[in-house]
């Protein structure tokens, strides 16, 4: 193995590879930070370019991409509200709240750090356990990601304090609807289309995100210029504030990290999930973890509600490098489009790619710990300059978030449909949150729901129709047993308050 | 982005143009290829390839490409339909004749179904074969063990796929059995919602078997053991994954990729971009493309892809009402 590491490592460090790995991580802030646009169309477009260089170059530049967008596409998130890509929904929740209140740059330190160090403990896992990591993404079946979508939504509660409880079960309710639209995942028989063509393929993530996030966020901006505390957020919002991380935040930051990267890691490490999944668990987890105190902040600014999706989307993102090439499964399109590259270079993945290509295996590795330093140091001190996009005056910034929101959606499908339901759902969402509905919990059932659904009718398909799977293995148990430990601890701590 | 994608496309075939001095006498000046789903599927692999193959060897001046998705395709295909785009060729592959038999309705103005038939089939190009495959460490050797296993106990066994019931990853597997006298309504297909994630299930133990597209099992060739293939005759991609017909099931089953026109394109230009697509399979340049891809050359033109597609759509036909999908 060490022989591995310093064949990867001498590879990864020749000039031409740390050329890729800034060129990869360069296009993938970028592509990261544009609504729509996300790192599987990329990299599905550098393919060609990618065919001149050797292997592990050729990998070496399309991961830079994938964790690039990831690490990138928080900045959209904090500063707009509008995540670039899937997998930074959750930092939404927080680092919205937090730039609102004149801590935009702050909200972007904390980002920043937290991926690198996502990323970098989780390169830091992979090189010490990846040959068994491969036995972990098949230790899952249908009945365990059922349990852990299950597992999922109870990070609803953070979003119910306060006498929202109702409203959020309402939002919740309302995104399991947008998610059933479309084909079933299991039969060819279609739902909720109206015998529209067009919403035969379901509802789309992003678009969903892109019009209750980014485009009802603006909507609602115009509809509430007049109200005194709506106008007081928008002008703290254009105050970049301090980027520098006090004693207070780096204990919380210290407590969060490790812990988000375990759970972002090993969920990455499953086909059947991947980031933005991992993301909505970490955060979810970190609430249950925090004081009370802390738990009040959550989806109004918390740092620990910021730092653990962070955290764990750039984890995941490296574990899902694991099945892709220790078992030659891809569990995400991006990973896909990966594995059919590397099979066009005439490398086969498996559990021998240590052996017969230590090069390729140990060089990807050792080019995520560059790969993460080059991020830190191409977002730190670009933050003050980013975060200007703030100060830009609301009725040019309004106009343009509606246009990228709006380009955005339509570079992915080149259906003009979707630009209409984009926009209908849009200002649904904004009536909505002029009465105070909260949106994440309709993204967290619109992606947990899906799947839970599908894992659930696939686990009874399994058992001939018995209910028995929820018990007959030790994970599912554990597992669900997680899950009714939370909720009634949520109960007792509700009924004690009062 | 589009006008990005089209201004390169531009940009390489001028550069192509300069660089090349007709090695082939050109038949058609541009091809404009319409691709029913994103960048980076299937069809868009497909339509790209073969257009940069087309103009790399000088067959074609330019080719352009446009995504439009929607509908499983079905919006590609009904603006194909509706507005007869001239200089136009739509990519497809065997969904478009399965779903000419579950006849998706209303979609197209007047017509009221959505068939192959509405369109001018021009040839088959590239092909990927069905595989039914085992995890590695599985107790079935061949494909009689899995039968036998069956019908001691048709519990025993649960076949993944990559895709919905009713889909081609689910026909594979029918067939086969099928054609062991099974009966295939009774064999338990568990769909997932790509065939990297049946592979999964698969490999964690929760299936025995996986049927889906032989292309789709070459990246985990280390993990599991091809147990046939629905091809006449082995492959020269994968030499050891035997086929279901040397075993004595009579299964040949082929997911074509090929090229349709507008309707009432001219015969005159049907059968000159066919002979094109033929012709160009025979130089370096597609190879180039081939290779990278690991496609199947299996060139199907004109009248002998619309037989085929017949015959396709008869045995489809038969099956699917057996599975009471239709």
């Amino acid at each position: 193995m060490i022989d591995g590491i310093l064949i990867g490592l001498t590879t990864a460090l020749s000039f031409k590879n740390i050329f890729m790995v800034m060129i990869g991580c360069f296009f993938g802030t970028i592509i990261g930070m544009l609504p729509g646009l996300g790192p599987m169309t990329a990299i599905a477009l550098m393919i060609p370019i990618t065919y001149g260089f050797d292997p592990a170059t050729g990998l070496i530049l399309m991961a830079g991409v994938y964790y690039g967008a990831v690490f990138g596409g928080s900045t959209s998130s904090i500063l707009l509200n509008a995540p670039g890509v899937p997998g930074t929904v959750a930092t939404s929740f927080d680092g919205y709240p937090m730039a609102q209140q004149g801590k935009a740059g702050k909200a972007l330190a904390i980002a920043a750090w937290s991926s690198f160090a996502g990323g970098t403990l989780s390169a830091i896992y992979l090189l010490f356990m990846a040959p068994s990591l491969s036995k972990v993404s098949l230790s899952f079946r249908s009945p365990d990601y059922f349990a852990l979508m299950i597992l999922g939504l109870t990070a609803i509660a953070a979003f119910s304090s306060k006498g929202q409880f109702l409203k959020a079960m309402m939002m919740v309710v309302l995104g399991l609807m947008l998610a059933s639209v479309g084909q079933d995942s299991l039969s060819d028989i279609t739902r909720f289309t109206f015998d529209n063509m067009n919403l035969t393929d379901g509802i789309s993530f992003v678009l969903v995100v892109m019009s209750t996030f980014a485009m009802s966020e603006a909507l609602t901006i115009i509809l509430k210029r007049n109200d005194p505390t709506a106008a007081a957020k928008q002008v703290s919002l254009t105050e970049l504030g301090s980027i520098r991380i006090n004693k207070e935040e780096r204990g919380k930051m210290y407590r969060t990290i490790p812990r988000s990267s375990v759970i972002g890691f090993l969920i990455g490490v499953l086909p059947g999930a991947g980031a933005t999944i991992a993301s909505f668990l970490a955060y979810g987890m970190e609430r249950n973890l925090v004081k009370d105190e802390e738990k009040e902040k959550f989806g109004k600014g918390s740092v620990n509600g910021l730092s653990a999706p962070e955290t764990a989307n750039n984890a995941a993102c490296s574990g899902s490098f694991v099945p892709m090439l220790t078992l030659g499964i891809p569990g995400s399109g991006t990973t896909a489009v990966m594995l059919g590259a590397l099979l066009g270079f005439g490398i086969q993945p498996g559990p021998r790619l240590y052996m017969t290509n230590p090069e390729i295996f140990w060089s990807v590795i050792m080019s995520m710990y560059i790969g993460m330093v080059i991020l830190l140091i191409l977002n730190l001190p670009l933050i003050p300059y980013i975060a200007r996009i703030l100060a830009v005056p609301k009725n040019y910034l309004i106009p343009l978030i509606l246009f990228f929101s709006i380009t955005g959606i339509y570079v992915m499908s080149f259906n003009n449909f979707d630009i209409y339901l984009m926009i209908g759902i849009a200002v649904v969402a904004t009536f909505l949150r002029l009465y105070d509905f909260p949106m994440p919990p309709l993204i967290l059932a619109f992606v947990l729901g899906g799947l839970m659904e599908e894992n659930l009718r696939r686990s009874l398909l399994l058992s001939n129709g018995s209910w028995e799977f929820l018990w007959d293995r030790t994970l599912t148990v554990c597992i669900l047993v997680t899950t009714i430990l939370i909720v009634l601890w949520h109960i007792y701590k509700t009924l004690t308050k009062k | 982005m589009k006008l990005f994608k089209s201004f390169f496309s531009v940009l390489f075939s001028a550069a192509l143009l300069l660089s090349t001095t007709t090695v082939n006498s050109i038949a058609i000046d541009k091809i404009h290829f319409l691709i029913g789903g994103g960048a980076g599927g299937g069809w868009d692999g497909t339509a790209r390839g073969t257009g940069e193959a087309l103009t790399k060897a000088g067959f074609l001046k330019s080719a352009s490409f446009e995504n439009m998705s929607g509908g499983g395709g079905g919006k590609a295909l009904a603006y194909m339909i509706n507005t007869k785009p001239e200089n136009t060729v739509l990519v497809q592959s065997t969904p478009l004749v399965l779903r000419s038999i579950t006849r998706h309705k209303g979609y197209v103005s007047g017509s009221g179904t959505l068939s192959y038939k509405d369109v001018v089939p021009i040839a088959g190009v590239i092909g990927d074969y069905g595989a039914i495959a085992v995890a590695k460490d599985s107790p079935y050797k061949n494909f009689k063990d899995v039968v036998d296993a069956y019908k001691a106990n048709p519990n025993s066994i649960k076949m993944a796929g990559g895709s919905v019931r009713g889909s081609m990853d689910h026909l594979i597997g029918a067939l086969a059995f099928q054609a062991a006298g099974a009966d295939p309504n009774a064999v338990a297909y568990i769909p997932y919602d790509a065939g990297g994630k049946a592979l999964a299930g698969l490999l964690s133990g929760e299936t025995q078997i996986i049927s889906t597209g032989l292309g789709e099992l070459m990246g985990a060739r280390d993990q599991v053991r091809i147990i046939g293939i629905t091809a006449p005759d082995r492959v020269g991609d994968a030499p050891d994954a035997p086929t279901l017909k040397e075993q004595g099931y009579d299964v040949q089953f082929v997911n074509w990729r090929g090229f349709f026109g507008p309707p009432g394109m001219s015969s005159k230009d049907k059968k000159a971009i066919a002979k094109m697509l033929g012709d160009v399979q025979k130089t370096p340049e597609w190879e180039a493309v081939r290779a990278r891809n690991a496609w199947v050359n299996i060139y199907n033109p004109d009248k002998k892809f619309v037989k085929f597609l017949k015959t396709q759509t008869k045995e489809m036909t038969a099956l699917m009402k057996k599975l009471g999908v239709i």
